[in-house]
C-alpha cells in the first residue's frame, strides 16, 4: 500500500459505501435465515425469531448510551491522578492534558526501551 | 527437570550474554522446555519437607500440564516479540516471571505455590517499572502493595489451613465455615482481579513497555485462573462474581481512550467468562474455562503486541491521537483484526470454540439471567475490543501519522500468535483433546454459528449507526474514575487532610502557649518595669503612714480579743 497522501481504498466515500451495501445486505440475510433455519434452543425467548440479533443490536446501543452517561460523572482532565502522584511535573513519556498531536512521535518516547 | 528450571538457568545466561547468543538461548528456552514437559506428562516428582509438611515442587494432572503448555507458548512468543529490546532487565525479569508462572501451576502443595505466588509479584513488577517514568513507577507500586497483599491473605491461609488438615497438599479447598477458605478464595481473587480488586490491572498493565505488557498479560491472571480451577470449582458464588466481571469493564472499555488500557478492562472481561466456567463446575464448564484462558492467552497477546507495536513506531497510544494508520501498516493492521475477531468469537476463530462451552453450560444449568449477562458481554466485547481497537487505531479519522511497520520480530511473533488464533478455531479438536475432562462437544453446528453471526454483525450495525448518526462518544484524553479512585485520591487526600488538620492544631497550641508565655512575662515586666509598682522608690512618710496603720490594726484587735 502506500505511503504517501494518495487517496487509499477506504478515503473513498464511494468504497466506504459499497463496503457498507454489502453488510446491511448480510445482516437482512442472517434475520431471514431465522425463519428458514430450523434452531434447536434450550429456551423460550431464546427461540424467538430475531433474538439475537435485536439483542445484540440493542445490547450494543444501551451500551454506549449508559457508557456516555457514566462520562459525566467518571470523566476526570488527564493529569487528574499526576497533579497529586507526581507533583505537577510531567515526566519524559507522559503525556499530560492537551499537549497531544503537538509532538513529534519520535521524541524520546518509545516506552523505556532504549535503555540498555 | 521441574518446568520452570530451564527458565530460572536462562534467566542467568541472559544477564552476562549479550547480542545474538542471548537471543538464541531466550528462544531456545520455551522450546526445550516444552519437549521437558512433554516427556514428563502427568506424574509427580521432586518430593521435600519443611517442618514436618510433606511438600511436592511438581505434580502434573491435565488441568496443570494444559495451562504449563499453555505458558510455554505464550512465553515464547513474547520472547520473540522482544527479540529487539537492548535492556538486560527486562529480558531478565520476563524469563523469571515465566518460570515463576510455571512454577506455580506446578506446585503440588501451597507452600510451594506461595514461593512462586509471591515470585510472580516480585519479577512481574520490574516489568511495569521497566517503562522509566514517574507514572510507571507509582503504578508499579501500587501493583506490588496489592499482590504482596494478595501473597501475605494466601499465606495466612495456608497456616490455618496446615493447622486444620496437617498437610499442605493443593487440591479442592471450596468455601466453608473456616477463615482459611476464604482467605485462599480472596488471595487467589486478588491476583484473578476480581471486582474492587481490578484496578492494579488495568492500571499497571498499560503503564508498562509494548513488550512487558505482553508478558504481564499472559501469565498473573492465568495462574490466579488455574488456582481457582484447582482449589474452588463449582463454588457458585464465582459465578456472580464472573457475571459481574464480564459486564462492568465493557462500559470503561467504550470511554476509555488510552487503548492498551481498553484491552486491560477487556482482559477482566474475559477473565469473567473463564470464572463463571469455574463457578458452574460441571465438566463442560471447566472444560470451558481452561480453554478460554488457553485461548485468551493467544489472542489477547495478539491485541496487546498489535498495540504495542503502535505505540513502538508511533510513540502514542491513545486513540484520540491515532488513525489511519492502516496505510503504512497493513500487516500489523490485518494481525489485529484476527485478533480482535478471535476475541469477538468469530466462527473460524479461537475465541468461538472456548467461549461457547461456558454459555452453553450456562444455559444448561439453569443460569438464565447469567447466560443473558454473558450474550450481553459477548456483543460488547466485539464493540470495545472487536471494533474499536482496530477503528480506532487504524481507520477511524487519518491522524497524519506516517509510521513504517515494526521490526520483523514483531511481526513474526503477531503472526504466530495470529496462525494459533485460526488454528485452534478451524481445528478445535486439538485444544479439546488437552482438556482434563473427557467430553463431546462440538462448537460448529448451524445454531451456534448463525445466532454468533446475528448476534455479532447486529452489534457491527449498532456501531455504524451510533457513528453515522454521531451518537458514539468521541475518544476524549481523560482518566475515568474507578475504584482506585478510593487509594489514589480519596485515602491520599483524607490522610492529607488530617495530617494538614493536626499540624494545624499542633500550630494552633504552640501559638497559643507562646502568647499565654509572652503575656505572663509582659506582666511580671510591668511590675518591674520604671515606674512599675515594685520598682518605684517610695517616701519615708508614706512607709511611716504605713507602720502606723498597721499598729493600729494591731490596737483594735488587742481591744476586740
Amino acid at each position: 500500500m502506500s505511503t504517501g497522501d494518495k487517496q487509499d481504498f477506504f478515503d473513498k466515500p464511494e468504497n466506504i459505501q459499497r463496503i457498507l451495501r454489502t453488510f446491511y445486505a448480510i445482516c437482512a440475510l442472517l434475520v431471514l435465515a431465522d425463519f428458514v433455519v430450523h434452531r434447536h434452543t434450550e429456551h423460550g425467548w431464546e427461540g424467538l425469531p430475531g433474538f439475537y440479533p435485536l439483542y445484540g443490536f440493542a445490547g450494543c446501543v444501551i451500551l454506549v448510551i449508559i457508557a456516555k452517561w457514566m462520562r459525566k460523572f467518571l470523566m476526570r482532565p488527564e493529569d487528574y491522578y499526576d497533579r497529586l502522584e507526581l507533583g505537577g511535573d510531567a515526566p519524559s513519556g507522559v503525556n499530560v492534558s492537551t499537549g497531544a498531536g503537538s509532538r513529534s512521535p519520535e521524541e524520546g518516547m518509545r516506552g523505556g526501551q532504549e535503555h540498555v | 527437570m521441574a518446568p520452570f528450571i530451564p527458565f530460572f538457568v536462562a534467566a542467568l545466561l541472559a544477564m552476562v550474554l549479550r547480542g545474538w547468543p542471548r537471543a538464541l538461548v531466550m528462544i531456545a528456552v520455551p522450546l526445550l522446555g516444552l519437549a521437558n514437559l512433554w516427556m514428563l506428562g502427568a506424574g509427580s516428582f521432586g518430593a521435600y519437607s519443611v517442618l514436618e509438611f510433606d511438600l511436592l515442587l511438581f505434580r502434573a494432572d491435565k488441568l496443570s500440564l494444559l495451562f504449563g503448555y499453555l505458558f510455554h507458548v505464550a512465553a515464547l512468543i513474547a520472547i520473540i516479540y522482544a527479540l529487539h529490546v537492548r535492556d538486560t532487565l527486562q529480558q531478565v525479569v520476563s524469563l523469571l516471571y515465566a518460570g515463576s508462572a510455571l512454577g506455580a501451576v506446578f506446585a503440588g502443595d501451597l507452600l510451594t505455590l506461595f514461593i512462586f505466588w509471591e515470585l510472580l509479584a516480585v519479577t512481574s513488577v520490574f516489568l511495569v517499572w521497566a517503562r522509566r517514568n514517574g507514572r510507571a513507577y507509582m503504578a508499579g507500586l501500587r501493583y506490588f502493595t496489592l499482590h504482596i497483599l494478595s501473597g501475605l491473605l494466601l499465606l495466612g491461609g495456608i497456616i490455618f489451613y496446615g493447622q486444620a488438615h496437617s498437610t499442605l497438599s493443593f487440591g479442592q479447598i471450596g468455601l466453608g465455615d473456616n477463615a482459611y477458605s476464604w482467605m485462599i478464595f480472596l488471595a487467589f481473587g486478588i491476583k484473578c482481579a476480581f471486582p474492587f480488586f481490578h484496578n492494579w490491572l488495568t492500571d499497571a498493565y498499560p503503564e508498562s513497555t509494548p513488550t512487558g505488557t505482553v508478558f504481564l498479560s499472559a501469565f498473573t491472571t492465568k495462574a490466579a485462573v488455574y488456582a481457582l480451577a484447582r482449589a474452588y470449582p463449582g463454588t457458585e458464588l464465582l459465578v456472580y462474581i464472573g457475571a459481574t466481571m464480564a459486564c462492568f469493564p465493557i462500559f470503561y472499555a467504550v470511554i476509555e481512550n488510552d487503548l492498551r488500557r481498553v484491552l486491560a478492562y477487556s482482559l477482566i472481561n474475559q477473565l469473567g467468562f473463564m470464572v463463571v466456567g469455574i463457578g458452574i463446575g460441571t465438566s463442560l464448564a471447566i472444560n470451558g474455562a481452561v480453554a478460554h484462558a488457553f485461548n485468551d492467552v493467544i489472542f489477547k497477546g495478539l491485541l496487546f503486541m498489535s498495540m504495542g507495536a503502535v505505540l513502538h513506531v508511533t510513540g502514542r497510544i491513545n486513540g484520540s491521537e491515532l488513525g489511519g494508520l492502516y496505510k503504512t501498516m497493513p500487516k500489523t493492521t490485518i494481525l489485529c483484526i484476527v485478533g480482535a475477531a478471535s476475541i469477538s468469537a468469530f466462527p473460524l476463530f479461537s475465541g468461538f470454540v472456548s467461549k461457547s462451552m461456558v454459555m452453553s453450560a450456562a444455559i444448561k444449568n439453569g443460569y438464565d439471567w447469567v447466560w443473558l449477562i454473558l450474550l450481553f458481554a459477548s456483543a460488547g466485547v466485539f464493540h470495545h475490543a472487536g471494533i474499536k481497537i482496530p477503528y480506532f487505531a487504524f481507520f477511524a479519522h487519518d491522524s497524519g501519522i506516517r509510521a513504517q511497520e515494526p521490526p520483523a520480530n514483531m511481526l513474526v511473533a503477531m503472526t504466530i500468535a495470529a496462525a494459533l488464533c485460526l488454528a485452534i478455531g478451524i481445528y478445535p479438536q486439538a485444544l479439546y483433546s488437552l482438556l482434563p475432562h473427557e467430553m463431546a462437544y462440538t462448537p460448529y453446528d448451524v445454531t451456534h454459528v448463525l445466532t454468533q453471526l446475528q448476534l455479532l454483525f447486529f452489534s457491527a450495525l449498532a456501531f455504524v449507526w451510533l457513528n453515522l448518526r454521531r451518537l458514539y462518544p468521541p475518544e476524549l484524553p481523560s482518566v475515568n474514575l474507578d475504584v482506585e479512585w478510593l487509594y489514589r485520591r480519596l485515602f491520599p487526600q483524607a490522610v492529607r487532610g488530617f495530617v494538614t488538620a493536626v499540624f494545624r492544631l499542633d500550630g494552633r497550641a504552640r501559638r497559643a502557649a507562646i502568647a499565654g508565655v509572652g503575656s505572663l512575662m509582659d506582666s511580671v515586666a510591668s511590675h518591674h518595669k520604671p515606674d512599675g509598682v515594685l520598682a518605684r522608690s517610695w517616701l519615708t512618710g508614706s512607709m511611716v503612714a504605713g507602720v502606723i496603720l498597721l499598729l493600729g490594726v494591731y490596737l483594735l484587735l488587742g481591744f476586740a480579743l
